[in-house]
């Protein structure tokens, strides 16, 4: 066998490969969104219709509550319920992580290894582990069904993320800039925002985006700690579409679509910013 | 354009005090260099002028002003670090006009100083680039530019060159020094390098672990070294220290070996007193290759074990008193290690330094 054909055939197998383990990743995704397309009785169907015959938006207009067909799940609720939740408990913990990531890269402070390292650790401790404490001290302040609990929750689950993705940035802006800055005629705060800030701009973006993904999935604790339209975030929804003898698949698919699209344009985000990376031409090369 | 004052400056980190008490009075226009062995507190001095760094004694004065209290941004002084520390997400343009900017100026102004800082440093071309493409000695050049645009009281250096390779930092060293020439202003420069201050200095401040040793031209601290440390580290190759003592009119050497002690330095020394005998390599040179043969001359007899070829000069090595010791030889010819050679030790220009304090005992 000549080397050309070894490489073609190794050429192949590669690709075999990859399209054989793109496809297990995938499949499940794709289903989902192709369901949320078609009817339930298609979908319930046997033998399965893989092919779908009917393709249309009936779902989506069934759990936003248009259209003949109605379910009766609050989604619109939910979905603002989620997007006040993630959005506030992001912009929290981005504040945190920010003035926590500045601090840490750029003053010393006593106990400042010892604080980061508890940072870290409580990051080791699966979230599900505190449902219990959480909900038993929730439940005497009040904050059981209430969206500030849950934001609260979040904030404390994203911050050690925030802090450190953060300080990281921080850490590789040369102390000089802003000192430059300051020579230059600004302030600590003027040299922070004009300088530092969109040095890091990429960082604080990635750790926002990272820390909305958390909260916005996030299924475990919200799902102990929310009863009603109050607090009920999608994920938590969904499964208002379990009933007792039936499951609807359709409405269920559509919600989970309607929950996967932020995430999604999210992390395509991430990845510009991530891949965009930062060019410290201002320091010697 | 101003001048500096230090008065007792104290520079405390936590318990540590890395900067005890120093003075130096820096007149208008004038180019001092801080000079000293790496973690002496130079840049702390810098920094502290800068107000960049707190100060935790005495007072700094800019012009007739205590500038203890002040911000940077009020000191009306401008800096280039080490690691130029331009802005990466601003052009060249930006970053020239920043200071401005900040200062709110308006635009056609920020864009005329501007330009004529451009001008001055050769940037034209740069203008629309950012940092990252730009090479070593342009960063340097745009950190300079940034510096002069805003016309301030005085510019503070932190090792601007030693980013540089050696043909690029001897080319900035020159243009620094028309720059100030050009824009008569005070300034402070910190260097480890002692060339880079014998070359820029109107006046040098040596230092060594937080104490200044000597301040003086650079001819003054090269021919009047005011101890050992500054005698060593002032000078290339450094001078030839021999610890011996005074006997009679003679210094005695550990291995017995005595020469005369200097005439002008002899109602300095008293009979028995353990000293360093010093002298630069240029004052110990084979007969007829010297540049100081005239006056008092210690001849030698010396065997050469290594000769360096620098071309106008011969760097020769050999042993006195069980030490090796650096010669030179001017106008030079081939020599060959194991040679020995009739050499001339011109005493005119030696010194003696106090065996236990290492101070110069000219100054006794
Ligand atoms: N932030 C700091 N905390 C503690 N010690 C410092 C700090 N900055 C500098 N030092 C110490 O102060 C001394 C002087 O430092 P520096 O002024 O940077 O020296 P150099 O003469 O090399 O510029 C050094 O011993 C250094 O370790
Ligand atoms: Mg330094």
């Amino acid at each position: 066998m000549n080397s050309a054909l070894k490489k073609r055939i190794g050429n192949v197998l590669s690709w075999v490969m990859t399209f054989l383990l793109m496809l297990v990743i995938c499949v499940p995704g794709l289903w989902v969104v192709l369901t949320a397309f078609r009817p339930n009785s298609e979908v319930l169907a046997k033998p399965a219709v893989w092919i779908p015959q009917n393709f249309n938006l009936n779902n989506f207009a069934k759990i936003f509550g248009f259209g003949a067909e109605q379910v009766a799940i609050p989604v619109p609720a939910y979905f603002t319920n989620s997007l006040i939740i993630a959005l506030t408990s992001t912009a929290i913990a981005l504040l945190i992580g920010m003035s926590g990531g500045y601090a840490f890269a750029r003053y010393r402070f006593r106990f400042k290894n010892g604080l980061f390292l508890g940072l870290m650790l409580s990051r080791t401790v699966p979230g599900i582990a505190l449902s219990l404490p959480v909900f038993m001290i929730w439940s005497r302040i009040g904050l059981i069904d209430a969206k500030l609990g849950l934001i609260i929750v979040y904030v404390a689950l994203n911050v050690p993320f925030t802090v450190w993705l953060i300080d990281g940035f921080f850490r590789q802006i040369p102390k000089e800039m802003s000192e430059a800055a300051q020579v230059d005629g600004c302030t600590r705060w003027e040299a922070f925002w004009k300088i530092e800030f969109p040095l890091a701009k990429s960082g604080i973006a990635s750790a926002g985006i990272f820390a909305f993904l958390t909260s916005w999935n996030e299924y475990a604790l919200a799902s102990q700690l929310t009863r009603s339209t109050d607090s009920k975030t999608l994920p938590v929804g969904l499964m208002d579409f379990t009933a007792q003898f039936t499951i609807d698949w359709a409405g269920m698919s559509a919600m989970a679509v309607i929950i996967i699209i932020p995430a999604l344009v999210l992390t395509f985000l991430v990845q510009k910013h991530l891949i965009a990376g930062l060019t410290f031409g201002g320091v010697k090369g | 354009m101003a001048e500096i004052a230090l008065h007792n400056v104290v520079k405390n980190y936590g318990k540590l005090e890395v900067v005890h008490g120093i003075n130096l009075n820096i007149e208008h226009n004038e180019f001092v260099v801080l000079v000293g062995p790496s973690g002496c507190g130079k840049s702390t001095t810098l920094r502290m002028i800068a107000g960049l760094e707190e100060i935790s004694d005495g007072t700094i004065s800019i012009g007739s002003e205590i500038v203890n209290e002040l911000p940077p941004r009020k000191r009306n002084i401008s800096m280039v670090f080490q690691n130029y520390a331009l802005y990466p997400h601003m052009s060249v343009r930006d970053n020239l006009g920043f200071g401005l900017k900040i200062a709110k100026q308006a635009p056609d102004v920020i864009e005329e100083r501007v330009r004529e800082a451009a001008d001055v440093l050769g940037l034209g071309d740069l203008m629309d680039r950012t940092p990252a493409e730009l090479s070593g000695g342009q960063r340097q050049r745009v950190a300079m530019g940034r510096a002069i645009v805003r016309n301030p009281q005085a510019f503070l250096f932190d090792e601007p060159l030693s980013n540089l390779d050696a043909k690029l930092r001897v080319q900035m060293r020159t243009e620094i020094k028309k720059l100030h020439q050009k824009v008569k202003t005070t300034v402070v420069y910190v260097t480890h390098d002692q060339v880079e201050a014998m070359t820029l200095a109107d006046r040098i401040v040596v230092m060594k672990d937080g104490y200044i040793e000597q301040v003086g031209s650079p001819m003054e601290v090269f021919n009047h070294p005011v101890n050992t440390f500054v005698a060593s580290f002032i000078g290339s190759p450094p001078m030839n220290l021999i610890p011996g003592a005074i006997d009679g009119d003679n210094i005695r050497f550990s291995d017995g070996a005595h020469i005369s002690v200097p005439t002008r330095l002899k109602d300095k020394v008293r009979n028995g007193q353990e000293i360093i005998f010093g002298f630069r390599p240029d004052d110990l040179t084979p007969v007829g290759h010297g540049i100081n043969e005239s006056g008092q001359q210690a001849p030698m007899k010396l065997v050469i074990t290594l000769a360096e070829l620098l071309g106008t000069e011969t760097i020769l090595y050999t042993q006195i008193a069980g030490q090796e010791i650096l010669g030179k030889m001017f106008d030079p010819r081939d020599i060959h290690p194991g040679e020995e050679l009739n050499m001339n030790l011109s005493l005119d220009k030696a010194h003696l330094f106090d065996g236990a304090t290492g101070k110069s005992v000219r100054l006794d």
